[in-house]
């Protein structure tokens, strides 16, 4: 009596620690037979991708798949690193014209002590959309203002703004003083630009001043703390060079003079926008900063520029040596991330540099290469399967791995659309 | 001597109106034709002759002294068209009142706007460019086509339907407009459906005060006192469109609301060719398809308002399955340069074919604006209204590098390439001519 007990309970725990074995992902999944392009690294014609607690294993031509693994036949179908959107809306903003849905903007000129992923969505409409269509990662990034706040690093899928998260910040946002150039609004003249840069410089400096009081504090418990600033303390790791500033600039003048600006602040920088970059493509590369280009889905500044100055900036660019990532720009346009790469790769850009533009130059820009942008061993398992070149509009994602899990690819798109088919 | 320079101008006159006015002898060699509704020629030509098509097919001979295009390995598609737009326009929208259907896009033309050339840029030939959503009855519109460097006369296709602008929703309630000092009527869905009743109404009072006054007129013994009832500009449009001289084109964004318009229409029988961005059309395909209306949307524009928030992506090729006439539109002086890319969209969401996806830029607008006679397809008899791209036009990577309007070259890409080294060319010598003037 007392035995069969036992063999019951002992039935009983051993169901359902199988269960809850199931209900985990296998520890080792193999995808076996696709394309594999790496981005970095040669392509593998039908090589294998090992992935082991959510980061690659092992990727190649002759990987041995271990017993009990979960094998996923990807024979015809190409797989690619997830792709990142390196200036995004995504879990920001849900309908842009309504302002209780909107959280990308804060008002007043400096706010660096706003945070992105506070705001942060994780049941976003968009984000499924974006996933499925192959992208894996975003930066989240506040704007208004000159300083406009902290953007983060995160991954396109979790329950809690905690899960998405994977580096934040990344980056300080800050909108470079500028003269408007388009039409119907009241041009600012050069002057009000260089105050806002000496206020912006100004700023720097106090901040700087700030965070030697406060070291000074710390080392000597008998000299005073500053008094707290919010701005000044969230300018600190900007001012120290740990957190680069992400500069949103356009016009030739003012992306000369935010090269200077960088120079003299010894700032870690990247540049977001620079649709006037391929006029002064020589000055950014020889001043090293990075660029993330906005939507090309946007009209030249002015005429003579050419009407495909937007497409071909990333080529020009590109040949001059500068690195470089796309964005959306968007939040319900963010599943558009890699045309914009196949548009600039239309007009000039040649078309495996428009693919780094979107995997691994992001994750070099946002120092996140050693965890992601390419299929490498080591990296997250963020693994896109699709029937194509995932730049290209008409190719079908099958498949996404974010950390080697694979993901729901439905979302209000299939949802609506089932809802409506049984009606006629 | 006079008679003699006014001789040679009446000459150049007569040959510049017999080159641009009926169209140019233009032959296009070599092509990957798509000719959108008669198939694909993996290697073909198009022969062009007085802006008219008079031969799509292989090796065909090139008469003497023709202007020769060499398409090899280029796709050579019809002209795109764009169903709905606003350029070429100096104004939009009449706002200070809601019923404005006298007002007439034709009259406010601007042949000058660069959108025409960046229309062309993306392959764009015609364009129906319109009165604004302000308004629950908005304007006539007007067909046009991308003639770059011509009079906005010479731009207008007269074969088009007379199309007037309705609007429903948000933009005619003026949801999404702040700091209105006083608001003005209609403010909800109620009110524009019974603003546009109410004018629909008066149209039929009018028409009916209209025919009893002519009847008396014409009769035995007309009374003495007999007064001829006031010409109104604003009624004698809706008597257009109550006649069918006119079909609406409709501004709507939800399902509910379209509708009820098509309700309007049965009521006061009239005829709506289309409804415009129509974001829930996948939940009335039953209605629309029954009504034979079309509908011109974005690919996958969408969340920008309440409305718009369920303008999911399989919009265009589900109605497409459903037995709509589609077309994409751009509604933008930006997006109309890539609607080709708009239209590969609608093969991914929902698995359109080829030909289906290059329909909704080109026969099915067309069909929309009462051209499909004349353009939206490469087909003999039809207008010389192409396109050529580098790679096929529903790829990623593809680039307009030629437009062509009655076999008239408007968008040369080459050609721009070579213009803008020069230009370049020029302001470095000029640069250089500065720095040495100032030693």
């Amino acid at each position: 009596m007392r035995n069969r007990a036992f063999i019951l309970a002992s039935i009983f725990v051993l169901c359902v620690s199988l269960s809850l074995a199931q209900e985990k992902s296998p520890r080792i999944i193999a995808i076996k037979g696709a394309r594999i392009i790496p981005v970095v690294g040669e392509d593998i014609d039908q090589g294998i991708i090992l992935i082991k607690e959510g980061k690659i294993e092992d990727v190649g031509k002759t990987v041995t798949i271990p017993s009990g693994a979960q094998v996923i036949e990807a024979k015809g179908l190409f797989a690619y690193p997830g792709m990142i959107d390196s200036f995004s809306f995504l879990g920001l903003q849900e309908i842009s014209s309504i302002r209780a849905t909107v959280d990308s903007s804060e008002t007043g000129r400096f706010n660096p002590q706003v945070r992105a992923i506070e705001a942060l969505r994780p049941d976003s409409m968009h984000i499924p959309i974006a996933r499925a269509n192959g992208i894996t990662a975003a930066v989240v990034v506040p704007t208004g203002g000159l300083i406009s706040g902290q953007a983060g690093l995160i991954r396109l899928v979790g329950w809690t703004p905690e899960e998405m998260v994977i580096k934040s910040p990344v980056a300080m946002h800050i909108q470079f003083p500028s003269i408007p150039r388009f039409r119907g609004r009241e041009a600012q003249p050069r002057e009000e630009t260089s105050k806002q840069v000496e206020e912006l410089k100004d700023l720097l400096n106090k901040a700087r001043s700030y965070q030697k009081i406060k070291d000074a504090a710390q080392k000597n418990t008998l000299l005073p703390l500053p008094e707290f600033d919010e701005t000044l303390e969230f300018l600190i790791p900007v001012v120290n060079g740990q957190l680069p500033v992400m500069i949103s600039v356009q016009a030739e003048n003012d992306i000369k003079t935010a090269i200077k600006f960088v120079k003299d602040e010894k700032l870690k920088a990247i540049f977001f926008g620079v649709v006037d970059g391929w006029k002064v493509a020589e000055d950014i590369k020889n001043s090293g900063i990075p660029v993330v280009f906005g939507s090309l889905y946007a009209m030249p500044s002015k005429w003579d520029d050419g009407y495909d100055a937007l497409y071909r900036n990333p080529g020009v660019l590109a040949k001059a040596g500068v690195k470089f990532a796309f964005s959306s720009s968007s939040a319900s346009l963010a599943k558009d991330l890699p045309y914009h790469a196949a548009k600039a790769a239309a007009f000039g850009l040649d078309k495996r540099e428009a693919l780094k533009g979107v995997t691994i130059y992001p994750a070099q820009i946002f120092g996140v290469e050693g965890m992601m942008g390419s299929l490498e061993k080591g990296k997250a398992a963020n693994i896109v399967l699709a029937d194509g070149d995932i730049l290209e509009l008409r190719t079908n994602i099958k498949q996404v791995f974010i950390d080697g899990t694979q993901t729901e690819l439905s979302s209000i798109y299939e949802e609506l659309l089932e809802k409506f088919k049984k009606r006629y | 001597m006079t008679r003699k320079i006014l001789g040679f101008f009446v000459l150049v006159s007569l040959a510049a109106f017999s080159c641009f006015s009926f169209g140019q002898n233009l032959l296009i060699k070599n092509g990957i034709i798509l000719t959108v509704t008669k198939g694909k020629i993996a290697k073909g030509d198009v022969l062009i002759i007085g802006g008219i098509i008079k031969q799509v097919g292989e090796d065909i001979p090139a008469p003497e002294g023709i202007k020769i295009i060499d398409a090899s390995g280029k796709y050579v598609i019809p002209g795109i068209i764009d169903s709905h737009t606003h350029i070429g326009l100096t104004g939009t929208n009449e706002s200070s009142e809601p019923i404005t259907p006298e007002v007439k896009m034709r009259d406010v033309l601007n042949a000058e706007d660069t959108s025409i050339y960046t229309a062309l840029s993306g392959g764009v030939t015609m364009i129906h460019t319109m009165h604004g959503s302000g308004n629950p009855i908005g304007g006539e519109n007007i067909v046009l086509k991308m003639k770059w460097g011509k009079t906005s006369e010479e731009m207008i296709v007269p074969e088009a339907l007379r199309t007037l602008k309705f609007a429903l929703g948000e933009n005619p309630k003026q949801a999404n407009v702040t700091g209105l000092a006083t608001p003005r009527y209609p403010q909800s869905r109620m009110g524009v459906n019974a603003i546009i009743r109410r004018e629909l109404l008066k149209a039929k009072n009018y028409m009916e005060e209209w025919d009893r006054y002519l009847k008396a007129k014409k009769s035995k013994n007309p009374p003495k006192n007999l007064i001829q009832p006031r010409k109104e500009l604003r009624m004698e449009q809706l008597i257009d469109l109550l006649q069918g001289k006119m079909v609406a084109r409709c501004h709507s964004y939800r399902a509910d609301e379209s509708l009820e318009f098509i309700n309007l229409s049965k009521e006061f029988g009239f005829k709506i060719a289309c409804f415009e961005h129509i974001s829930e059309a996948f939940k009335i395909t039953k209605e629309l398809a029954a009504e034979g209306i079309g509908i011109s949307i974005f690919a996958d524009s969408w969340a920008y308002k309440v409305e718009a928030s369920e303008g999911i992506a399989y919009n265009a090729a589900y109605c497409t399955q459903k037995g709509i006439v589609v077309s994409i539109n751009s509604d933008s002086g930006e997006r109309i340069r890539r609607l080709f890319n708009d239209a590969a969209k609608a093969m991914k969401y929902g698995g359109l074919s080829e030909d289906e996806a290059l329909k909704l830029v080109t026969i099915n607008p067309a069909i929309q604006l009462g051209v499909d006679k004349i353009a939206g397809s490469l087909e003999v008899g039809k207008d010389g209204d192409i396109a050529i791209f580098n790679e096929h036009p529903l790829s990623a990577y593809t680039r307009c590098e030629m437009t062509i309007i009655e076999g008239d070259v408007y968008f040369d890409r080459a050609q721009y390439l070579k213009e803008r080294e020069e230009m370049e060319k020029k302001k470095k010598e000029d640069e250089l001519k500065k720095k040495g003037g100032k030693k």
